[in-house]
């Protein structure tokens, strides 16, 4: 397997069909991610980085071009392609420790034909799910219900349950973007340590320019929609662990921010208002 | 999809604890007003905190005033009246003879208050219970699958508006006999709501629960027992509550016409006696029943309410 090209994008189009006609989203997408690379998507809203996330997961397909995760087109969702989706997504009547489960009991809960690793029993399928949910500090509040917790806390329970699928690639949308900014920070150092440990290919949508220069190895910049396209990749060279602290004052990292934020605030200007 | 009437279950808890929380910041602030001159000399044990007295007061009082003005109105009526219009006070003795003894039975066309409320009952679980297996799933088809929700609207849309009574004839026709054909009656009127309400909340659950099933790759089975039901639970209970509704207006109407024992038939029969203080009891009755059902299933729904996800 090359794992310099882990996920392929090549030539990607996405059109929708609207009321009014025809509406292209994307066009000329072609992007590959490193194994255990960390990819944050940003752009303005509607540049159609959402929808390029969609199309990874496979829970949308593509007008043209292809999509490959390991050596295999992607055809539709499933869990080895983990989601974290903007708003948590948790279901409401079940509790946190039962929403984990679902998922851990989906993948490790029978046996896979394509691997032939045997099913686990209940009494490891539990344990995984108490230690996903550990991993995010949320042991206490295992058996409360989502409407019983913050949101800081769901959104952890969100990452506990993708992350429990011990997923090849972790897609997250926005997953701090409902935050306030302090949970935001305490998360994303979080999710800093949980993605040196479990070493994961993530892709992650942001329009944070402060977490996308944090997290991740390269920021891939979208220009405006509609037709939005890749605009300019920036490699964040930056070593690791990376601490918020200390980076503040680093020259490399207000370069990268300097960067970025040229890019979107001097290039690719919001023009949506003119339009209108 | 036709329209469907989705009341939230929690809107008749949510009004109440409103006017006792702002009777009780009063009352404090009246007590801290008036305790340091009254309560210094004396220092009290700590007693249970005083009975609410004002908040009770404005709780109780419009309702009793409410029911008053009804007695008045009717008293009035019963003094002008030249035909017999019976009094509050005369119906309330005949109440309390009809309720003194309401297990009696004479026979097939006299038998006592329960007997008669009962086998309304019993005909309306009867026709709501066939109504609910019929309807609940078939609510849930059409829902999930949209070949189905377009082969059924037309006919939906078309039944629905009739007058349920309309059917009778039909179930007489059919079944042969008065009280399959009740029982019918309380059918057809009352697969509607819980057809609609179901077939609506299927449509309406969210789409993230729906791309967490695709992500997970859920089975059908888990789908349906993990997201679906527990979804659509608040809509179909809705559903149950029109339906029950329905199905209690509609026994009244369908007993005068069939006969045998019930309420409606006992109001009917008690026309043909021209004892109207009979009927004034029943129509008490009626609405008493109504309400305590209502009030169940409302407690029901609001087991059964989840947050939802705000997007």
């Amino acid at each position: 397997m090359n794992n310099d090209k882990y996920i392929e994008v090549q030539g990607i189009e996405q059109t929708f069909k609207t009321q009014k006609g025809p509406f292209p989203a994307l066009r000329d997408i072609q992007l590959t991610v490193a194994k255990g690379e960390f990819v944050a998507l940003i752009g303005h809203s509607g540049c159609g980085k959402s929808t390029l996330l969609n199309l990874l997961a496979g829970l949308t397909t593509p007008t043209r071009g292809t999509l490959i995760c390991a050596n295999r087109e992607i055809k539709g969702p499933g869990p080895e392609r983990a989601v974290v989706f903007q708003n948590h997504s948790l279901l409401p009547w079940l509790t946190c420790f039962e929403n984990v489960y679902l998922a851990v009991e989906r993948v490790f809960g029978a046996s896979s034909r394509v691997t032939g690793v045997p099913a686990e029993n209940k009494a490891q399928l539990r344990a995984r799910t108490d230690a996903a949910l550990a991993l995010v500090g949320l042991s206490a509040a295992a058996h409360k219900r989502p409407g019983e917790i913050s949101g800081g806390m769901k959104q952890r329970v969100g990452i506990a349950r993708a992350l429990s699928m011990e997923p090849q690639v972790l897609l997250m949308d926005e997953p701090f973007g409902a935050l306030d900014a302090l949970t935001r920070a305490k998360l994303q150092d979080e999710l800093l340590a949980i993605v040196a440990k479990t070493r994961s290919t993530v892709v992650m949508v942001t329009h944070d320019v402060d977490e996308a220069v944090l997290l991740s190895d390269r920021i891939v910049m979208m220009t405006n929609g509609p037709a939005a396209t890749i605009g300019e990749i920036l490699t964040v060279d930056l070593p690791r662990p990376r601490s918020r602290v200390a980076l503040a004052e680093d020259v490399r990292y207000l370069h990268c921010r300097k960067a970025v934020i040229d890019f979107l605030y001097t290039r690719q200007a919001h023009v949506e208002k003119l339009v209108a | 999809m036709v329209s469907a009437v989705f009341h939230s279950p929690l809107k008749p808890a949510a009004t109440n604890p409103l006017p006792a929380r702002t009777a009780m910041t009063t009352i404090t602030d009246n007590a801290a007003a008036a305790a340091p001159p009254a309560e210094a000399p004396a220092p009290h044990p700590p007693s249970r905190p005083r009975l609410d007295w004002r908040g009770l007061w404005l709780r109780v009082l419009p309702p009793v005033l409410g029911i008053g003005l009804l007695v008045l109105v009717w008293e009035l009526v019963a003094l002008r009246s030249t035909n017999g219009f019976p009094s509050p006070l005369e119906t309330w003795k005949q109440a309390l003879t009809v309720f003194g003894n309401p297990f009696y039975s004479n026979g097939p066309n006299d038998q006592g208050v329960g007997w008669n409320v009962l086998s309304s009952l019993k005909r309306v679980g009867m026709g709501f219970g066939l109504a609910a297996l019929v309807g609940i799933p078939a609510g849930f088809l059409i829902g999930r699958f949209t070949f189905l929700s377009r082969m059924f609207n037309p006919l939906i849309s078309l039944l629905r508006p009739v007058s349920p009574l309309a059917w009778l004839p039909i179930g007489l026709l059919v079944f042969k006999g008065a009280n399959p054909a009740a029982i019918w009656t309380i059918f057809i009127c009352s697969i509607w709501p819980m057809v609609i309400n179901t077939a609506v909340g299927v449509q309406r659950v969210p789409s993230d629960y729906m791309n967490v099933a695709r992500v997970l790759n859920l089975s059908e089975w888990k789908i349906a027992t993990r997201i679906l039901l527990p979804a659509v639970l608040p809509y179909t209970l809705t559903g149950v509550r029109l339906a029950v509704g329905t199905a209690w207006l509609v026994i009244v109407a369908a007993e005068m016409l069939t006969g045998g024992v019930g309420i409606g038939f006992w109001v009917w029969d008690e026309w043909n006696n021209l004892n109207v203080k009979n009927i004034i009891i029943a129509i008490f009755v009626i609405g008493i029943v109504g309400l305590v059902l209502e009030y169940a299933l409302i407690k029901l729904a609001t087991a059964f309410t989840f947050e939802e996800v705000k997007s």
